[in-house]
């Protein structure tokens, strides 16, 4: 390995070192985002009233797979909702 | 004798430290296992538990833990001389902080990656845990107090940094907006950023206009403003009120917004601070004028040399960074002894660094005593002294004084700010957890809990006469930092013990630094409590310190007895889980 690639290499570790808790604060801020968007599309299952319901239950498919992910984080390790059997 | 030479020995002693003992407690004591696997692993979230590499995670532990007490620390101690300071930072670090920050590591990797105050409620209990959040309470509120004095203090000895420190604030939310919103790479942004902050400092080092200077704004030293209050004191009113404003909106403000891209500036601080200390000091190798002991009648080195310097040598606050984040992310169990004992080591090379330009600031031991002529003055006096201390050994790379004292200064400013949101939020997050604790809901709120820890710490700072006259009423409580400080360390090792005791394994090298540090900081508390402030001594009785103290006291020989209960009490059933 020549000098100049060693300089890339420590110069990629460096940026790699001081990005890491940016990394973790933006990746937890869109974790909460995803979160409540979840929220909203199964707010009928938890008695809200949902005014775009028609809308939302056409998103099931697509939300099926974040919302086995998102079940597991919050500790439960099947699904506590009847209605989707995701795991 | 040159001071090159202690930069030599600490050096080769943090290596041997590293190669041998650190290698010694992985294999032998803490049985670190290549295959286990990592909460980062178990639990990989793609947030909090991330497997990340060793090189990245260590960089990343040792910026979270560098803040500005490895250097106020020591640059105090210096008052009893080098020899002292320099002997406990170097040991301190290879057998005491090494272990306590490697340990709690291991332990919370072992413990599904929770941190020490949740450990402290599993293995010794509630009561415990609730002792222990009031300890931290009372520690934070010290550090936002004195912190704010200490910024107020420097950006009026230093107007030319004032500046500077400012533009950071609107450049850190540019660069944070860049890189949430467009996904824009963050180096070359952020050494822009670093090279805007010291041309500043140049420019307003050269040119006295751009300077803020309140005092010269409010009529000099003598002249009387408003309320009785001199050109000095209204600067200090003002500069603290800004700054817990600042810190007010800092930790309500989404992190991503402000606080992580100013800490990304400010890492990149830390390693060119470092670089340009150890380069000046190559270049130029001074000579030690400070004594290597020095005889003092007021305050004993022994014990109270070992609550001074905390991070430096152990401190429990790397405790709670190894256990609160740095464990959730490491990819191999044998990479802890890479991050964890190398990240104490890092602290030990910033103390070092700091002994050494205050032990070669001085012309001779002669200025030397007449700058820490007592205890107080050393206390007062240790962060400039360490700026100035600084400012020549930069003066190695042909950086002009006074210049080199304001890109210095920028850097301690960034670093005790940084200390002061991050404890301003953490003061939050213990009301918030005490609040719901005792079901009292108002608490929990975020701006609630927020307005409390900015009230509380304003009312410290600015109602009592501190002994640095107005707005440093914070330092009433200083002398109970660095004990509650040493007692975390010594919670953590405590922890650590009983964990290696439940496995059946060796835990000689976690209990004997435990006892060192407990008895220490028990013997200088009692010395303080019963001697000092409660008038029985040859000093003034001085309540305020004689009650905060004795309850610290209470609290922390309860912690003790709880947790030694545990200690002793025969275990017979198997661990709960069988692979920790």
């Amino acid at each position: 390995m020549d000098i100049l690639e060693r300089f890339k290499k420590v110069i990629t570790i460096y940026d790699e070192i001081l990005q890491q808790p940016h990394r973790t604060e933006i990746a937890r801020e869109l974790r909460e985002e995803e979160d409540l968007f979840t929220l909203l599309c199964f707010s009928e299952l938890l008695g809200l009233p949902n005014p775009a319901f028609y809308y939302t239950l056409e998103l099931y498919p697509f939300v099926i797979e974040r919302f086995h992910d998102w079940h597991l984080r919050m500790g439960m390790e099947k699904s506590p909702l009847n209605g989707i059997r995701c795991c | 004798m040159n001071s090159v030479w202690l930069a030599i020995v600490g050096f080769i002693v943090f290596a041997l430290g590293y190669r041998y003992y650190s290698k010694f407690i992985a294999e032998k004591i803490y049985h670190l296992d290549p295959d286990y696997v990592t909460p980062a692993h178990k639990y990989n979230d793609g947030v909090d538990f991330v497997p990340t590499k060793k090189v990245v995670l260590w960089g990343h532990h040792f910026s979270s833990v560098a803040g500005a007490s490895p250097i106020l620390g020591p640059a105090i101690a210096l008052y009893w001389g080098w020899g002292p300071a320099f002997l406990w930072v170097i040991l301190g670090t290879v057998f005491a902080a090494g272990v306590h920050d490697f340990g709690t590591l291991v332990l919370s990797v072992r413990n599904k990656g929770q941190s020490i105050g949740t450990l402290t409620d599993r293995l010794i209990g509630k009561r415990a845990k609730m002792l222990f959040l009031f300890i931290i309470l009372i520690l934070v509120l010290m550090v936002n107090a004195v912190f704010a004095w200490v910024i107020s203090n420097l950006f009026i000895q230093f107007p030319a940094a004032v500046l500077p420190i400012f533009i950071e604030i609107p450049i850190a939310i540019w660069i944070g907006y860049a890189v949430y919103k467009r996904k824009a790479k963050m180096l070359v942004p952020s050494l822009i950023a670093l090279a805007v902050m010291y041309g500043t400092a140049v420019l307003t080092s050269k040119v006295p206009f751009l300077q803020i200077d309140l005092v010269r704004y409010f009529g000099g030293a003598d002249n009387t403003v408003i309320f009785g209050l001199d050109g000095i004191s209204m600067s200090f009113f003002v500069w603290i009120v800004i700054l817990l404003v600042y810190c007010y909106f800092a930790s309500t403000l989404p992190v991503w917004k402000l606080l992580q891209p100013r800490d990304y500036i400010n890492s990149h601080q830390l390693v060119v601070g470092l670089l340009m200390l150890y380069a000046g000091l190559l270049v130029l190798r001074p000579e030690l004028t400070a004594p290597m002991t020095n005889e003092v009648s007021d305050v004993s080195w022994f014990p109270l040399l070992f609550i001074t310097i905390a991070c430096g040598a152990i401190s429990g606050f790397h405790g709670l960074v190894a256990s609160g984040t740095t464990s959730k992310q490491l990819d191999k169990e044998t990479d802890a002894r890479f991050v964890g004992y190398l990240g104490s080591v890092g602290e030990g090379v910033l103390a070092l660094i700091s002994i050494i330009a205050v032990a070669t600031l001085f012309a001779n031991a002669g200025d030397f005593r007449a700058a820490y002529s007592d205890f107080g003055a050393a206390s007062l006096g240790g962060m400039s002294n360490f700026i100035n201390g600084a400012a020549q050994l930069a003066t190695g790379i042909a950086i002009p004084a006074n210049i080199a004292r304001t890109i210095v200064t920028v850097i301690v400013v960034s670093f005790a700010a940084t200390s002061l949101d991050t404890s301003l939020r953490l003061m939050r997050y213990i009301i918030s957890e005490i609040g719901s604790e005792y079901n009292f809901k108002p608490l929990t709120n975020m701006h609630v809990a927020t307005s409390v820890a900015v009230v509380s710490s304003a009312a410290l700072v600015l109602i009592p006469k501190g002994p640095n006259g107005f707005g440093s009423g914070g330092y009433l409580l200083w002398p109970l930092f660095g004990t509650s400080n040493q007692l975390l360390a010594g919670v953590s090792l405590l922890l650590i013990s009983v964990w290696l005791k439940k496995q059946g394994r060796n835990f000689f090298y976690t209990f004997v630094p435990m006892v060192f540090i407990f008895s220490m900081t028990l013997y200088a508390m009692f010395v303080q409590v019963v001697f000092q402030w409660s008038g029985l001594g040859e000093t003034d009785a001085n309540m305020l310190l004689f009650i905060l103290g004795g309850i610290i006291f209470v609290f922390a020989f309860w912690i003790i007895l709880e947790a030694f209960r545990v200690f002793f009490k025969t275990d017979k059933s198997p661990p709960i889980d069988p692979s920790m």
